[in-house]
């Protein structure tokens, strides 16, 4: 048997080796090690105007959304009618973080599919979202009163979750302070 | 009732996997015929139970018996019949059941096309057969049991994913898992071939028909997959990169590899240790993109279902079988050695190359899919790849391999004049680089990659018609008419043929379409008109417009280009009832050089719509494409030597038995 012969082989067995480690990770089964933890600040530009910075400490007080999108993602596209409505009807403020995005692209988005966002704060290298530990867009992060996230959702929002899940997290942390 | 005898009949079709994965294995291993001779009636046994729970599968759906779990969760008693019979394949138990019957399917038409094969080959081919369809029928009675009872039964359904209500979702899925699993028979060839020892000129003979049926459905699979993202998911993209796709893709990519080295090896006996191993890895990314869709270890707009438990099971079975056949080839393939020396200006030289960098294109795509998946892994932070990675790395991949394919039809197989080859082919080549100019300056795009792909296009067409007069004038028997000898050319060339003008007729729709689409959104009330690309939009209104189980409001957009009346569109925004979801359906006017795209968004508060209008030059090309690559791979596949060889072997066959 001679070794070159082996090598297919042993780059299956890596790559089954890393599969399996995915499994553990699953990404929508285990909740971030973040969630029960405060949410990294930030401070960053805002899209609509880079003059004027956000900062997550600017949402003190509230219950809100941080919600990871970008222009290129296309499973953003899938949530975006739910954000939007829940923006029209008022339910929970949504902040966007544009995540590893152009500006144009990222405006030209909005114009199509309609903002749902209170605010959109941008980052553009991906840092913000680094420290959030995110795995992909979109993700949706739930963050309390005093700054601790609540819950991590990753991938798109359904209806059918946000309803049960997202929903009385919000009623319960909005009505507690 | 009816559900338990399905049940029932998948456990049968199990222990007849199991039967036929064993007995015949066994036999031909020492070599006593009753044991091979077990394989067919098992596999066309196993056949019928499988059919017989899936009908039972759809019976529950068609009757909205929702006792059953899964016709609940994924249907309604409103749904329209065509959506009831395909809700069956729009989850995640129903899909491997058609995952299993397929592959049983596949199975049979082995036993039936290559009845010729020597025996103890045939019943090493079933063997490996049996075994696949084992771990699959397991998994499904194990893991995704389709008929779960659900007692008290559901008042009503909560009906089938609105998404895959579409025509083309009727057979988007069919055809990519016959495309998936159609690979495993080209893959048990090789294993079979790699048990035996014997990898020769024939082996890759019996393949052939094979791998190029299986890959006649993929391509078409993919292509109608394609289709329907363009206009079910209303925003006029054709191909997201998305992992899912790229499950589908992978494979396609290493069966096309696989389809060229199949050819040198039965030829020319060379790439022996090469053809196997893509034969092993073609079929390995179909159940790698089986774990990667089912696994949810890849968050995907496809992931609809998905659970750790079962992605496990997937991964010990993905292991089980590529570990082992890989294990094989490193014992066997050592020996395989030899096969035709060819020079570096040759056919096997053209074909290697571009296997070579089909290979090299999988793995990048299987990198960017699974890139974050590594680096999370590997504790080095969590990205994610989006389009712009994969379009960076894939067209300067392909563009070699088109110049290759171009070429490649030209040049003789062992040794050829490097020198013949640039006379004959520079003309052609020169043409095309204006023609790329010319016609990029035509069109008001001049960019590299308008250039590029033109000019590519271009050198493929004219690269085709020299291919074919070259090929009419060297027959032999040139005093006959160029009639005659167009009729004497094999459907194996035809379609060799076909599919490269494919491939260039592929590349002009996307390369117009990707530098000269444009797009408006809009706000409309009635009779506002719009402009876009010359032509204008006229908003005539929105009505309601109730389907069976939706919701529907409709706006009626006349397109006219100057004076001329060209369509009438109609898109909808649905409310689809029982999952309360909203879907665009988009409206199209289809032609030949253009299709134009309307889309219908939100309506405002005083009463106007947000409306988007596409105009999506050359867009058809692409489905024309992919359309000539199949056509010309079902030539290939039809070609009469298949047939003829087998014929002949039968009298010899009979000699033997006498």
């Amino acid at each position: 048997m001679k070794a070159k012969f082996l090598v297919p082989l042993v780059i299956f067995l890596a790559l089954a080796g890393f599969l399996a480690y995915g499994l553990k990770l699953n990404p929508r089964e285990v909740p971030s090690p973040l969630v029960g933890k405060p949410a990294p600040a930030f401070s960053v530009a805002q899209l609509q105007a880079p003059e004027a910075s956000f900062s997550s400490a600017d949402m003190r007080g509230q219950v809100w959304l941080l919600n990871v999108w970008a222009s290129w993602c296309v499973s953003c596209r899938q949530e975006h009618p739910l954000l939007v409505e829940l923006g029209r009807r008022g339910v929970v403020p949504v902040v966007g973080l544009n995540y590893k995005d152009g500006r144009a692209d990222a405006l030209d988005y909005l114009v199509r599919h309609g903002n749902p966002y209170t605010t959109i704060a941008v980052d553009p290298e991906g840092k913000v979202g680094f420290d959030y530990g995110v795995y992909g867009t979109p993700e949706t992060f739930l963050i309390d009163r005093e700054g601790v996230i609540r819950y991590k959702h990753i991938g798109p929002l359904t209806r059918e979750h946000f309803e049960r899940v997202l929903m009385p997290m919000i009623t319960e942390l909005s009505r507690a302070g | 009732m009816i559900a338990e005898l399905g049940h029932f009949a998948l456990i049968l079709a199990l222990v007849l996997a199991c039967v036929q994965a064993v007995v015949p294995l066994v036999g031909a291993q020492q070599n006593r015929y009753a044991l091979m001779a077990v394989g067919r009636p098992a596999a066309q046994a196993q056949l019928f139970f499988l059919l017989f729970a899936y009908g039972c599968l759809t019976w529950a759906f068609v009757t909205s018996d929702f006792t059953v779990r899964l016709a609940a969760v994924n249907s309604h008693t409103a749904t329209p019949l065509i959506y009831k019979i395909t809700g069956v394949w729009g989850n995640h138990e129903g899909s491997l059941l058609l995952w299993a019957a397929s592959l049983s399917l596949w199975t049979v038409a082995v036993t039936i096309f290559s009845r010729d094969l020597p025996e103890a080959f045939m019943a090493r081919v079933l063997g490996v057969l049996g075994a696949i369809s084992a771990g699959f029928v397991s998994f499904t009675l194990f893991t995704s049991n389709p008929f779960t009872r659900l007692l008290p039964a559901a008042a009503e359904g909560r009906d089938l994913n609105p998404l895959l209500q579409d025509p083309g979702m009727i057979i988007h899925p069919p055809l990519l898992y016959m495309g998936y699993v159609g690979f495993s028979v080209a893959f048990a060839f090789a294993i079979a071939a790699l048990l035996s020892g014997r990898l020769d000129a024939a082996w890759a003979r019996w393949s052939r028909p094979w791998t190029t049926a299986a890959w006649v459905f993929l391509t078409a699979g993919i292509a109608v997959g394609s289709g329907w993202a363009y206009y079910e998911l209303g925003w006029g993209g054709w191909w997201f990169w998305d992992p899912v796709e790229n499950a589908s893709f992978m494979p396609w990519l290493l069966g096309t590899a696989l389809i060229h080295s199949l050819a040198v090896t039965e030829k020319r006996g060379a790439f022996r240790n090469w053809t196997v191993l893509l034969a092993i890895s073609a079929f390995s990314m179909s159940l790698l993109g089986t774990f990667l869709v089912r696994s949810g270890v890849i968050t995907s707009v496809h992931a609809f279902a998905t659970d750790p438990a079962r992605g496990l099971y997937i991964l010990v079975l993905l292991v089980l079988v590529i570990g082992i056949s890989l294990t094989l080839f490193a014992w066997r393939a050592p020996r395989l050695t030899g096969g035709g020396s060819f020079a570096l200006m040759s056919r096997e030289s053209t074909l290697l190359g571009n296997n070579v960098l089909f290979a090299v294109v999988t793995g990048a795509v299987l990198l960017g899919t699974l890139y974050p998946l590594f680096l999370d892994a590997l504790n080095m932070g969590k990205i994610s790849v989006g389009p712009p990675y994969f379009e960076a790395v894939f067209v300067p991949l392909m563009v070699p391999v088109v110049v290759l394919m171009v070429i490649g039809p030209f040049v003789r197989w062992k040794n050829d004049d490097s020198a013949r080859i640039v006379r004959r082919l520079a003309p052609g080549a020169i043409v095309s680089v204006l023609l790329g100019v010319g016609l990029a300056v035509v069109v008001g795009n001049f960019t590299w990659r308008t250039v590029l792909g033109l000019a590519l296009a271009a050198w493929v067409l004219i690269g085709s018609v020299q291919l074919l007069r070259a090929r009419v004038a060297e027959r032999p028997g040139a005093a006959a008419g160029a009639g005659v000898r167009l009729r004497g050319i094999p459907a194996a060339w035809w379609g060799m043929w076909l599919a490269h003008l494919g491939v260039g007729v592929f590349i002009i729709g996307v390369t117009m379409v990707g530098s000269l689409e444009s797009e408006l959104d809009v706000r409309m009330k009635d009779g506002q008109t719009a402009r876009l690309a010359g032509y204008t939009f006229t908003f005539r209104g929105v009505v309601d417009a109730p389907g069976p189980n939706y919701l529907a409001a409709r706006a009626t957009i006349e397109v006219a280009r100057g004076e001329r009346q060209i369509a009438t569109l109609t898109p909808e925004k649905r409310l689809y009832l029982a999952q309360q979801m909203p879907m665009t359906e988009a409206s199209l006017d289809i032609g030949p050089f253009r299709d134009v795209y309307v889309s219908l968004g939100d309506e405002l508060e005083d009463g106007s719509w947000i409306v988007s209008l596409y105009h999506k030059p050359f867009i058809s090309w692409i489905w024309l494409g992919c359309t000539l690559m199949g056509v010309g791979g079902i030539c290939a596949a039809a070609d009469r030597r298949y047939r003829r060889l087998a014929e002949r072997r039968v009298p010899a066959a009979a000699t033997q038995s006498a």
